[in-house]
């Protein structure tokens, strides 16, 4: 008999080599066509190409220590300038023996915006309360006065300053935002209109005529008794420009409020404000958080536009120290490249926040 | 009894709460505030100027600029006027922001389509590209170019590619095509190509509606529009000559310069908006319904077919809105182009406004420019979306 009596089942066997583990890893998302493996190729070739040299550029062959570009070969990354440099980078001007108070600012905005963003921490009751608090004091400890040494605005600079306009635009802009995508919203045909113009024309120029406006503009818009600071007019039209697009961000988030929300909060007798506050806002602002987020990447990115206008943020910094005489030619990349560094740090942790709470949001809806 | 008066303003009191006569009553009291706003403003603004001792309005457009532009499209020199000198400024800003989206959705959809393939090494560096571009400030990303650029060899070390190209820190020096007459039979031949095509397409499409035949629209379009043209250089010769940088004494003699800052603010501004372009691609695509491509596979559509027929049709029209909104912020981060130099509408504003002091003017021109631009897109943008959805209903 060639056949043999099965009465047993054979042992299991292994899954074969070339579709499990790393080969079959390999197999499936590198090699899997003639064209696939062709492409990886190219790619292993472009990495080959491009990171070694880089490595060896930016932290084998640099140099980390010296007081001046004369100390530095040219052959590697010149890091010389980031002992002395480092405090302006992130504190512009601002008075050494007053770093402190920038610190306790920063410092106290972590829980500042835990409480805002969080849901169900401990002492939430409290913890709204200081969150609404914190803007005026971070103005207190940043600016001076009622007891702290005043410091001028003019002396604010570096990374902090990003921080201070980006923070300060997108906290302003929301109010300003919600109340102008409320008014596109409006059945009253005038508010409707003043709205949509104030929206589409902001939209629609750049942020640096904006920015001019705030410079040459805005004085000659004022009685001459009055002098804006420098920082508070571009902070005013970092807001308007940042309001209209948060418009357009909270719109979405109104436009996804089912109808009958609004039909049962008028059902149960609520007026047009008591209907927004209480029942639609609050669950349509919940929703646009992500775009609120991407707002504010965006306008954080924007506000190295400061340097045109004359002041001295991160990028600003990055500039003065490749021009100085003592570095000039030798830092010509690595100013920058450590600025884009830390603004990609930031701009990258927020957009993966945005993208894990949009997550979250489609899943709660389902 | 209750007297007469307090009825009356119980009555007045009932006003309030008729929501038609409140919601009037709140748009009266919105624009008398706006006017007063204004008022305030535009007065302010009278009595300034007018302690300053400047004019208002647009007549110094006529007056002679007095300054040199040296990248420009049109003829302009040092006496011509300020309203020629926005002119130039305008023209390179669309220079910059038609090249800027040409490269933008080119990468873009490349980028986009690298993100979705299968191979985890392609991906991944379309990824790291994307995160990295996406989140650093364009600002910044343009400046870094440009000192890159200004950072290769002096016009002696030119690098040069095949000896036509030369990359130097002076920019790019590129051979200038010279066209003789021929040239234009061959241009008039093009173009006939191009509407011979048109009407082709027209005539095949409906053919295809009524009777099912297909007919081979894009090779018939290759012949018609590149081939007409070709063939007939074979009878009168190419009448294109080519004229070479050659390197003199100081700098390159012949050809044309194409200028660090044009580079700079072309190569950021593409590579910035291609990531963002990148991902409105990706999830166009993502959002075909996967029904549709399974029915398509179904129904033996070939691959080709499949992308060009199925796929495509449905992921533009979720693709091309947001497009148009990064074809318009690539428009407006075109202004940046002021802090490397590179002289577009602002830049030359900014030094008509440093000459002429006419504050308020210059800005109106500026937003004016850029409304008229936002304005145009939106209104291609409906003209498109309109086109799109008759599609869908048919």
């Amino acid at each position: 008999m060639f056949f043999r009596d099965q009465s047993e089942m054979l042992p299991e066997r292994p899954a074969p080599i070339t579709e499990v583990g790393v080969i079959g890893w390999l197999r499936i998302n590198l090699f899997s066509s003639y064209g696939n493996a062709a492409l990886t190729l190219v790619s292993l070739a472009l990495l080959v190409l491009i990171i070694p040299p880089f490595v060896s550029w930016g932290l084998i062959d640099a140099q980390f220590s010296g007081d001046s570009g004369a100390a530095c070969s040219g052959i590697g990354a010149c890091w010389a300038w980031l002992d002395q440099r480092l405090g302006q980078f992130f504190y512009g001007f601002y008075p050494a023996d007053a770093h402190w108070r920038v610190n306790v600012t920063a410092l106290l905005l972590v829980p500042a915006l835990l409480y805002v963003l969080v849901d169900n921490l401990p002492g939430a009751k409290f913890g709204r309360w200081f969150s609404y608090v914190y803007p005026l004091l971070a103005a207190y400890l940043l600016v001076g006065g009622f007891g702290l040494e005043v410091i001028s605005t003019d002396k604010f600079g570096g990374f902090m300053l990003n921080m201070v306009v980006g923070l300060t635009g997108i906290v302003l802009s929301l109010p300003v935002g919600i109340l102008l995508a409320l008014g596109r919203q409006s059945r009253l045909p005038v508010i409707r209109l003043l709205s949509i113009t104030f929206i589409e024309a902001v939209r629609g120029v750049p942020l640096i005529t904006l920015l001019f406006v705030a410079i040459v503009l805005l004085q000659l818009f004022l009685p001459p008794e009055v002098s804006l600071d420098q920082l508070l007019r571009v902070i005013i039209m970092v807001t308007l420009f940042a309001s209209a697009y948060m418009a357009e961000v909270v719109r979405g988030g109104l436009q996804a409020i089912p109808k009958g929300q609004i039909e049962g909060a008028q059902a149960v007798g609520l007026g047009y404000w008591q209907t927004m506050r209480l029942i639609v806002l609050p669950q349509a602002l919940r929703i646009s958080i992500p775009g609120i987020v991407n707002t504010f990447i965006g306008l954080f990115k924007d506000t190295t536009l400061v340097i045109i206008i004359g002041l001295f943020d991160l990028l600003g910094h990055a500039r003065l120290l490749q021009t100085n005489p003592d570095w000039i030619g030798d830092v010509d990349h690595e100013a920058y490249l450590f600025s884009a560094a830390v603004f990609f740090v930031i701009c990258f942790l927020m957009s993966r926040y945005s993208v894990s709470l949009e997550k979250q949001l489609s899943q709660d809806r389902h | 009894m209750a007297a007469p008066s307090s009825t009356r303003i119980e009555q007045l009191g009932y006003l309030w709460t008729d929501e038609r006569l409140r919601g009037i009553a709140f748009q009266v009291l919105a624009v008398a505030g706006l006017a007063l706003f204004f008022a305030f403003i535009i007065w302010n603004t009278a009595a300034n100027l007018k302690h300053a001792g400047l004019a208002s309005g647009y007549g110094f457009l006529l007056d002679p600029a007095s300054f040199d532009i040296n990248q420009r499209l049109i003829d302009y020199t040092s006496t011509s006027s300020y309203g020629r000198a926005f002119l130039v400024g305008g023209l390179n800003t669309v220079l910059v922001a038609a090249l800027g989206i040409a490269a933008a959705t080119f990468i873009g959809f490349v980028v986009g389509l690298m993100r979705l393939s299968t191979n985890f090494l392609v991906s991944r560096i379309a990824t790291v590209y994307v995160e990295l571009t996406r989140n650093v400030p364009l600002l910044l990303q343009i400046i870094f170019w440009w000192v890159v650029i200004l950072a290769l060899p002096r016009v002696r070390d030119s690098i040069s590619v095949a000896d036509v190209v030369f990359l130097n820190n002076r920019g790019i020096r590129m051979p200038q095509p010279i066209f003789e007459d021929a040239f234009q039979f061959i241009l008039a031949l093009f173009v006939a190509g191009c509407i011979g095509t048109f009407v082709l397409a027209r005539w095949a499409r409906k053919r295809h509606d009524l009777t099912g035949r297909t007919f081979p629209v894009g090779w018939s379009a290759i012949g018609l529009i590149f081939g007409l043209p070709a063939l007939s250089t074979l009878f009168v010769g190419l009448p294109v000559d080519l004229d070479i940088p050659l390197l003199g004494r100081f700098n390159f003699e012949g050809g044309f310069n194409v200028t660090p800052e044009l580079i700079a603010l072309w190569l950021a501004l593409s590579l910035y908006t291609g990531a963002f372009i990148s991902e409105v691609v990706r999830s166009g695509i993502l959002a075909v319904d996967k029904g549709q491509i399974e029915a398509a596979r179904a129904v033996g559509l070939p691959p080709g077919l499949r992308t060009r027929k199925i796929i495509l049709p449905q992921a533009l029209r979720v693709i091309i809105p947001p497009l148009t909104n990064q074809y318009l912020n690539l428009t407006k981060n075109s202004s940046l182009a002021v802090v490397i130099g590179y002289q577009d509408i602002v830049s030359i504003g900014e030094t008509v406004l440093n000459q002429s002091g006419q504050a308020l003017e210059v800005i109106s021109i500026y937003m004016a420019f850029y409304l008229t631009l936002s304005l145009l897109t939106s209104v291609l943008m409906n003209w498109y979306n309109k086109r799109t959805a008759l599609v869908r209903e048919r």
